[in-house]
């Protein structure tokens, strides 16, 4: 069990937690039989790759959701910082003419 | 007022059938016992699915071995009506849940076994019997290799899981002797073609075993001379208060409709 | 009703002027009705109450395995036992989802469960009873589980999307829990045995009063309520749900041929909802401080079956860092 001593920062964050004895977090990505991309599913916690794959077909696969699984360390995953989304991501959206719609064409060729 | 127990016939078929599919019926109701009580939820939810796997797997060989009998009775019937000497489960699966290393000890070994008798059974004369295989032998191979991760990981993971794991095989060993027993009920379903004879498993099995006590750096135990005879109906002192759990709802409320 | 006795404690009375504005901007942001995920800025007692309800709901999904699990080995017929087993399995899987979406906080689950195991944390009283027969786990499937839905649907739209997430996923699986309970019940009332009906009236009697407890206080003696209201984390009160919950049973019940123990349940037609009796508040509040007919054997089953495995916990460590250490030497 961890230790009794958990100290909070401002943002509620434990910064003495004893993580020695806890089984690492992995984040599960599932790709169901008529899908074409893997989705995140959600996380669980196994000591090794191996149990971890195990698992999560136990877990997030029991009502036949998937035929492919994936499973990352949670530590491994790198996210963008929401703080950054105007300067990651609002540029593109004056952009409009990366977006098929932009182009207007006659009904004779419009189903490109 | 108590209902009253149903005797299954002693045909050869029906018993061969029964044996396989009492023993997928014994051990899931152990692991049922593990629901709540696993050391982590996530082998929680695995436990249960192997149970349930099992529980499948005991209905459909139970309607069949009562289709095979001809009295008209049904799998739940046959599950729960039965007197202790008509169950036909290996002792091995009768005994208590024990603590993990035991739990996982005793599901790789079952799961081996079952694994090498429903490949077999795929090809069997009795379509039934080759459909439930179709199905239960994907069931088996991950029940194998689940138990069997855990079976190494524990051998080899700590002092304390490698003597825990230890005293479980030198527990269990002398159970799987049963595993590979043969008598004139194996005989005849060899002959007709309705599945192999126990006695065929040894090898295989042992190869199988051999390998994973190895991995999991455990010495083999020396060969025991110990005949358990559940598959006869003579079962441990275990087996009675296991049905006195299992069939209490139905003998209690006669004519019950559930 | 993961919340029921839920106190958020004393709100840092004096905060830096910086903070004062993304309080502004985050409060902005629950009312155009947006999601916050685990990275974004939140006051620092959202997310302790976001803590403490997800992991107390978690909590409840895995002590409220026993009641029902009490039952695995007795179940009636290989149908139902393998409904049964599948069921508590459930509940097992949506208390992972929810440590999972608490863990998105900053807590762990090692912590979660160590607050739980110390009685710090509290879980939803209703797993503080016992199951006494096979109708009580169709009981607790109807009410129970049906109480659970009428309070998780609001709860998919929570401002916290880790929690909408974990939510949705658990009411795509909970349908499934009802449903079975009720279908169970109407077996045994419609085509089962006097004594059979008596057991599922005998146990509607001892669950009816702990499910309407499931719902928390009244609104009036609930003062946390509002805060939770106004962060988007709650969306409908203790009451109102206690009473649509209450609409919904009757006709339920009436379908089973069940009585529901309350003589002052009648419909009212001026409000179009049923009036129903009195709650008995002295046993909500003694069964949710630990004086309940379980308290002490729930946890003391939750806290022998962590202790028993922990050799097993490491175990598996030990040996995913050997197999580390020789796959690095390779």
């Amino acid at each position: 069990m961890s230790d009794a001593t958990n100290t909070s920062n401002d943002t509620g964050n434990d910064t003495s937690k004893d993580t020695s004895k806890e089984w690492p977090l992995w984040e599960v990505f599932v790709r169901s039989k008529a899908g074409l991309d893997h989705k995140h599913c959600g996380s669980l916690h196994a000591a090794d790759a191996t149990m971890a794959l195990q698992l999560a077909r136990e877990v997030y696969t029991r009502r036949q959701e998937g035929v492919s699984l994936w499973v990352v360390p949670s530590s491994a995953i790198t996210a963008s910082d929401p703080g950054d989304k105007p300067m990651l991501f609002d540029p593109m959206a004056d952009k409009i003419y990366r977006h098929p719609t932009f182009y207007v064409l006659p009904k004779a060729v419009d189903h490109m | 007022m108590s209902t009253p127990s149903i005797h299954v016939g002693t045909a050869e078929a029906v018993q061969y059938v029964l044996r396989i599919g009492d023993a997928c019926l014994i051990l899931a109701q152990r692991l049922g016992e593990w629901s709540g009580h696993a050391p982590i939820l996530e082998e929680d939810i695995a436990m249960s699915n192997l149970a349930l796997d099992l529980v499948g797997q005991a209905r459909a060989l139970l309607t069949h071995a009562a289709a095979l009998d001809g009295q008209g009775q049904d799998e739940d019937q046959l599950a729960f009506l039965r007197e202790e000497r008509e169950y036909l489960n290996p002792v091995l699966v009768e005994l208590p849940r024990g603590d993990f290393a035991f739990a996982q000890l005793r599901n790789a070994a079952v799961a081996g076994w079952l694994l090498l008798l429903w490949q077999r059974l795929e090809h069997s004369k009795d379509a039934e019997i080759a459909a439930i295989a179709a199905k239960a032998v994907k069931e088996a191979a991950y029940h194998r290799r689940h138990a069997a991760d855990w079976v190494v990981r524990l051998g080899d993971g700590t002092p304390e899981s490698t003597a825990r794991m230890q005293a479980a095989l030198t527990q269990l060993w002398p159970y799987f002797n049963e595993l590979f027993d043969a008598d004139e009920v194996d005989a005849a379903a060899a002959a007709t073609g309705l599945g192999p004879s126990w006695a065929e498993l040894r090898a295989p099995w042992t190869a199988f075993m051999s390998e994973l006590l190895a991995e999991a750096g455990l010495p083999e135990p020396a060969p025991s001379r110990f005949q358990s005879q559940g598959r006869r109906g003579v079962h441990s002192e275990h087996m009675g208060h296991l049905l006195t759990t299992l069939q209490y709802l139905q003998r209690a409320y006669p004519g019950g409709v559930w | 009703m993961y919340t029921q006795a839920l106190s958020i404690g004393p709100q840092n009375a004096s905060t830096p002027a910086e903070d004062g504005a993304l309080e502004a901007a985050f409060d902005a942001r629950i009312l155009e009705g947006e999601f916050i995920e685990p990275k974004d800025w939140m006051p620092a007692h959202y997310r302790k109450t976001l803590v403490r309800q997800i992991s107390q709901h978690a909590h409840s999904e895995i002590v409220g395995m026993l009641p029902e699990g009490n039952w695995i080995s007795r179940a009636p017929t290989l149908k139902r036992k393998a409904i049964l087993l599948a069921k508590v399995q459930d509940e097992a899987g949506h208390g992972l989802y929810l440590y999972s979406a608490a863990e998105t906080l900053g807590t762990s689950r090692d912590q979660m469960l160590d607050a739980l195991h110390t009685g710090k944390a509290k879980y939803s009283s209703i797993f503080n009873y016992p199951t006494l027969s096979w109708a009580d786990v169709g009981v607790i499937g109807w009410l129970v589980d049906g109480a659970a839905i009428m309070n998780q649907v609001p709860l998919c739209r929570c401002s916290y999307a880790p929690y909408a997430r974990a939510m949705i996923r658990v009411c795509r699986e909970e349908s499934f829990h009802q449903r079975q309970g009720y279908e169970s019940l109407l077996t045994m009332m419609k085509q089962g045995t006097g004594a059979q009906r008596a057991m599922v009236q005998d146990a509607v009697n001892r669950w009816w009063w702990p499910s309407l407890m499931m719902f928390g206080p009244e609104d009036k003696d609930s003062p946390n309520s509002e805060q939770s209201i106004r962060w988007g984390i709650k969306r409908i009160t203790n009451d109102q749900l206690r009473q649509k919950f209450v609409d919904a049973c009757v006709p339920q019940a009436e379908l089973l041929g069940v009585t529901l123990p309350d003589p002052d349940l009648k419909w009212n037609a001026e409000r179009e909802a049923h009036d129903f009796g009195r709650i008995d508040w002295d046993e909500f509040w003694r069964v949710i401080n630990g004086d309940g007919p379980c308290n002490r054997e729930r946890l003391a089953a939750r806290v022998k079956a962590w202790d028993d495995g922990a050799w097993v916990r490491e175990a598996a460590l030990a040996y995913a860092r050997k197999q580390a250490l020789k796959e690095q030497a390779a």
